[in-house]
């Protein structure tokens, strides 16, 4: 448990780990859903167009 | 070279090449900075003067590295982009920008954390460093608002080109800062000799080297989102949806 506790450091050490953490896991989640999110729209605007041919 | 550099450029080849480079870079990414994290977490000694909280360089110094990486790539892909007139490179640009923001955030954020127990405050106004670097985040703010208030890509890509090399002297300000002016900041000391013991040096490196490798495995990702925007009306588009395989 020591490890942890930081000698009294502990919350200011482990909230710089987390909020990495969180940053890098949000920024990639929000870079797949756009990417999919792209994909979706152009994927459906073909199939209309290939429709309606 | 010339026609490898071409082909690079070529959004098609890049869109396949990049879907195989990103894992690639992610994985060795993730192996180094969970080895990188528990070396400066737990094995490296503490610091005589900061104790364990110096231990928070381990995630501060990657993110302001990476926070004016991601601006001299943005300003970089910018230039090529106006003077070659290379349409893969303001897709670089485009997507260079809301990493670089994530990681100046990361920066100021964990900096902040850091001075509290060290300077005794959450922020310091006056700081050379601390305001050089919150200018960087604004900078990125800046390059994204403009780049979506423009609607025509072309002319998005050149305004935003121009604000991104404008914005360059701001990162030299960020690196030299600590020399110039008296800061609370301080110096250099990754680089520098005798500044770091060996293995809190060594354990920082690898963290750097970590990071590197991810964030170059997530531009990766954006830029095929940027590229497959910009060339959704394109015939290998169109093929590559709606072939039976697809492409995602």
């Amino acid at each position: 448990m020591d490890g942890f506790a930081m000698g009294g450091y502990g919350a200011y050490v482990w909230s710089c780990v987390a909020l990495t953490l969180v940053i890098v896991v949000f920024s990639e989640w929000r870079s797949r859903l756009r990417h999919k999110r792209v994909y979706r729209d152009i994927e459906v605007r073909l199939k209309a167009l290939e429709d309606r041919e | 070279m010339w026609k490898w550099f071409h082909q690079l450029a070529s959004p098609p080849h890049f869109y396949r090449l990049s879907a195989i480079l990103s894992p690639w870079l992610a994985i060795p990414g993730l192996i180094l900075i969970v080895y990188g994290a528990w070396q400066g977490l737990f094995v490296v000694p503490m610091d005589y003067q900061q104790g364990d909280a110096f231990r928070i360089i381990y995630v501060h110094v990657p993110a302001a590295y990476l926070s004016l990486m991601a601006y001299m790539i943005m300003a970089g892909a910018g230039a090529i982009g106006l003077i070659w007139r290379i349409k893969l490179a303001h897709a670089v640009a485009a997507a260079a920008a809301p990493l670089g923001a994530a990681f100046t955030f990361l920066a100021l954020a964990t900096g902040s954390i850091w001075g509290r127990p060290m300077w005794g405050t959450w922020w310091e106004w006056g700081d050379p460093r601390m305001m050089s670097e919150l200018i960087l985040l604004f900078l990125y703010f800046g390059y994204m608002a403009l780049r979506s208030a423009i609607d025509d890509t072309a002319k998005a890509d050149k305004a935003s080109a121009v604000l991104a090399l404008v914005g360059i002297v701001n990162v030299v300000v960020v690196h030299f800062s600590v020399e110039w002016w008296s800061s609370l900041h301080q110096g250099q000391t990754v680089f520098k000799k005798g500044t770091m013991d060996a293995d809190m040096k060594a354990a920082l490196l690898v963290m750097l080297l970590g990071f590197t490798l991810l964030f170059g495995s997530m531009l990766l990702r954006r830029i095929r989102t940027e590229v497959l925007h910009r060339e959704r009306r394109t015939r290998w588009v169109r093929e590559m949806i709606l072939s039976p395989e697809g492409g995602a």
